[in-house]
């Protein structure tokens, strides 16, 4: 088991310098620069143009500015914000907790939701209710996350009231920020009514990045259990006289969860990248966001920084799905 | 995950709660449209920034009096300018406090160092604090202070001479910008001494009305009223920026009573919020300019008798309708109407395509083929630039001129038109200072043509105007030559002027006191809540 994990944890080393290269190439191939993005239509003389990019550091050579950032990455430092100027490894600590906890959230309300529909739709092949979920999972799967976020708003904020438009925690409520999880931290405060405001807070928000998700995860459910329900084991069982609902969720769905926790890796490494349209639809602090706005910005040590952060994050996923593929099939542990 | 699934069972418990909980302080909530830069007013020039950074904490030495771009003294009393115009001597304000945190607690008040401080660290590369926070002070450069400033000396603890190179008539209003922000000396001696000078653009001390008291990236930030502000306590006792990008989002807790005030409202939500008993819209026209400038340097461009043919040729109505939905005001002159020294005698160009058709005859131009840069973003001078330039394209062909639509990604497009690639080109300009320099010799002056000057126009005539007004510190007089130029301009038509957008403040009706801003600053100096 030990050389399985070093072996995955291997391979991620050229996978880290792969995305500091492209990263870069990528960040200085976009047209203009961060001086010129800060001057906007104000302008700048070209002087002044001059000493700012020798001042950024970025009148050197490509090759030395990469090298130099390569050097400073290994040792831990990804530079200051050109805009903010505060260390980019801050900022990201910052607004990671709100992409986390939003992410978190979400794909367990995804798997809540998602794996019993999955496993009532192939049970229930060919109804009614198959075809329902089928229906309700594919329109998820296709709906513009833009217009379902504005809609619930309109909707379940605007014409209910039943929660708040946007944002983290109620205004009028001040508190601290201890671990930057508001869930966490509004239990922490003494202020009355964090919590609740919190919660709310994270209901409509999760909702929405969670449809794709939930999606996803109840077809590759409902896929997996159907292949599974035909094997031969489950007719065994069956005829072996156990109760339906003990072949279905002992012998059928554990065999089915293998495909449905590799799906679960996945949208949770894309969960943790960022949701940029929702985050800003619901005025959510998270890192797809910041990404963007830095990308607009020209700010290249955060981009930079911050694609390697989660690119960081993705990859540890993924090596955790990967170990959890072999804890749970051994069969794939002990493949060369 | 439990806590999660806790707080989601307990949530369906308390949906029927009330949207906001009571707040026991009186706290106005403003949904600010972006998370700002930091809150050094000297880095930036984004409204979002400044809004958040030197309105709330800082004061200057001249102020803009609230809603109008008219100076009234601030940190200085009063001020005494040389007959040369090029010596201004300050009086500086006594027993003005500074803010106090958590790691600094001033000893003495606001005095002459304050302000040597905070004008040399932008001006000085050898001041300690120039390169601390790796600032680019884009302001201060941009107002060509460094050119400008001769030196600044300290007489007394209360009295500050600036001496000029030039005689430069809108010094007053250029300190009373928000780049000219009064930093406390002592302040960053004490974090310099700590060793983290950073924090003092981080952590803001200012004598400012409100008190800097956290920010949370992105999400909002929070100020308290300052007790001891020389001008009186504010009327709120905090004050919350509640960071929400977009303007849907705006609208929706503005209607849900989340926040009291929102900036840039949707053109499209306009008429609903006109009607709406929940919001008080409130409106002015935005001291700005949309314009379309020709590269005066490139033929046929560069023939004026071109140019007025192809202004009389664009239908501006149709722009306003279309582009500003009704949010807008048809631009006959470079500056706006609010701005003192405003041209109204000037006449239009009409609408006349049949007339410019013949004019472009008589110029010998046949089927020219020419191109439109669009900006691809908006700005509040042009919310739809690729619908204003689909428009005109259409009204040229009329004439029989066929232009291509070219746009590039913001930062592409300033620099390639900065370098003059363009034919024609659709940008715009907010005022700064409320001066006509600010518009007239920043965008069609010679010095400006390889800077902000679209239009690459360097006519002596006009520029001889503009820069005898400079010198010139009677108002009077400064009228009659701005007046002047607005002829020549009109004249010479190196842009199409299009529109001045109107600007609109969507507040709830239990806001007191809010005053819409020309300079399109949201200050919260002297609002209250009704209870």
């Amino acid at each position: 088991m030990i050389s399985f994990v070093l072996r995955r944890a291997l391979l991620v080393i050229p996978a880290f310098i792969g995305v500091t290269l492209l990263t870069f190439a990528l960040v200085h191939l976009i047209p203009g620069d961060p001086v010129l993005m800060l001057a906007g239509e104000r302008g700048i003389s070209v002087e002044r143009h001059a000493e700012l990019m020798t001042q950024l550091g970025l009148d050197q050579p490509l090759w030395l500015q990469y090298a130099t950032y390569l050097g400073n990455a290994i040792q831990g430092n990804l530079g200051k914000s050109i805009v903010t100027h505060r260390p980019v490894t801050e900022e990201f600590l910052t607004l990671f907790p709100a992409t986390l906890e939003l992410s978190f959230c979400a794909i367990t309300f995804a798997i809540l939701l998602g794996i019993p529909a999955g496993v009532l739709a192939a049970v229930k092949r060919g109804t009614i209710l198959d075809h329902g979920v089928m229906v309700v999972s594919l329109t998820g799967y296709s709906m513009p996350i833009f217009w379902w976020g504005l809609l619930l708003i309109m909707l379940v904020s605007g014409i209910l009231g039943w929660t708040p438009v946007s944002g983290r925690m109620d205004p009028t409520i001040w508190m601290d920020s201890v671990t930057g999880f508001m869930l966490i931290d509004s239990l922490l405060t003494k202020e009355p009514g964090a919590f609740s405001s919190a919660i709310r807070h994270l209901i409509l928000p999760s909702l929405v990045v969670g449809t794709i998700p939930l999606a996803v995860i109840a077809r590759m459910t409902r896929s997996a259990m159907l292949e599974v329900l035909g094997e031969d084991y489950v007719r065994t069982a069956r005829a072996k006289g156990v109760s339906p609902l003990k072949v279905v969720m002992v012998h059928a769905l554990r065999n089915a969860l293998i495909p449905v926790i590799t799906v679960i890796g996945l949208q949770t490494g894309v969960l943790l990248a960022g949701a940029i349209l929702t985050e800003t639809i619901f005025a959510w602090p998270g890192v797809g966001k910041w990404l963007v706005e830095s990308i607009g910005r020209r700010d290249y040590p955060a981009v930079q920084g911050g694609i390697l952060l989660i690119a960081t994050v993705v990859i540890l996923v993924n090596l955790l799905v990967d170990v959890l593929y072999g804890v749970v099939n051994p069969r794939i542990r002990y493949r060369r | 995950m439990r806590t999660c699934l806790f707080g989601i069972a307990t949530s369906l418990l308390l949906v029927t709660a009330t949207a906001t909980l009571p707040a026991q302080a009186k706290t106005l909530v403003f949904c600010s449209e972006g998370s700002p830069e930091g809150f050094n007013a000297a880095f930036s020039t984004a409204n979002t920034t400044l809004d958040a950074s030197s309105r709330p904490l800082f004061n200057r030495l001249v102020e803009f009096k609230r809603g109008t771009t008219e100076t009234e003294p601030g940190l200085a009393e009063r001020w005494d300018i040389s007959e040369d115009g090029r010596t201004y001597t300050f009086h500086l304000r006594k027993g003005v406090k500074f803010h106090s945190n958590d790691r600094f607690a001033p000893t003495r008040d606001f005095n002459a160092d304050d302000v040597i401080w905070s004008f040399e660290r932008q001006w000085k590369s050898d001041h300690p604090f120039h390169e601390v926070s790796s600032g680019t002070f884009m302001f201060f450069n941009s107002m060509s202070m460094p050119d400008l400033l001769e030196s600044i000396e300290k007489v007394d603890d209360h009295t500050v001479v600036f001496r000029l190179t030039r005689s430069e008539a809108p010094m007053i209003a250029d300190l009373a910008m928000d780049f000219a922000s009064i930093y406390s000396a002592e302040y960053a001696d004490a974090m310099m001494t700590a060793g983290t000078p950073d924090v003092v653009d981080q952590e803001p001390i200012g004598t400012g009305p409100f008190v800097f008291k956290g920010y949370q990236k992105d999400t909002q930030i929070r100020y308290e009223a300052f007790d001891a502000y020389w001008k009186g306590r504010a009327p709120l006792d905090r004050l919350v920026y509640t960071i929400t990008p977009d303007a849907s989002v705006r609208h929706a807790k503005l209607k849900a009573g989340e926040c009291h005030v929102m900036p840039y409202p949707n053109p499209a939500d306009i008429q609903v919020m006109k009607t709406d008993p929940e919001i008080n819209l409130m409106s002015q026209e935005g001291l700005n300019i949309g314009y379309l400038a020709y590269n005066t340097e490139k033929p046929p461009f560069d023939n004026p008798k071109v140019r007025k043919a192809l202004n009389m040729a664009i239908d501006k109505d149709a722009i306003i309708k279309a582009v500003y939905e009704g949010a807008g005001k048809v631009a006959k002159n470079p500056i706006p109407p609010t701005m003192w020294s405003y041209n109204n005698a000037v006449a239009d160009d009409p609408y006349d395509p049949e007339a410019a058709k013949t004019m472009l005859e008589d110029a010998g131009i046949r089927d020219l083929k020419t191109s439109i840069w669009a900006m691809p973003v908006q700005r509040p001078y042009n919310p739809n630039a690729r619908r204003m330039a689909e428009i005109i394209q259409a009204n040229w062909r009329t004439v029989g001129v066929e232009a291509e639509i070219v746009s590039y990604e913001w930062g592409e497009y300033l620099k390639r038109t900065k370098d003059g690639e363009h034919d024609t080109v659709l940008l715009g300009w907010t005022g700064g200072n409320g001066d006509p320099d600010n518009f007239l010799a920043v965008l069609l002056g010679c010095d400006a043509v390889n800077g902000v000057n679209r239009a690459r126009w360097c006519y002596k005539p006009f520029d001889d105007l503009i820069q005898r007004a400079k010198v010139v510190t009677d108002v009077t007089q400064r009228t009659a030559l701005y007046k002047e130029a607005q002829v020549v301009f009109k004249d010479q038509a190196p842009w199409a002027t299009i529109a001045h957008s109107v600007w609109y403040q969507p507040v709830r009706p239990e806001v007191r006191n809010f005053k819409i801003d020309p300079l399109g600053k949201h200050l919260f100096y002297g609002v209250d809540l009704e209870e």
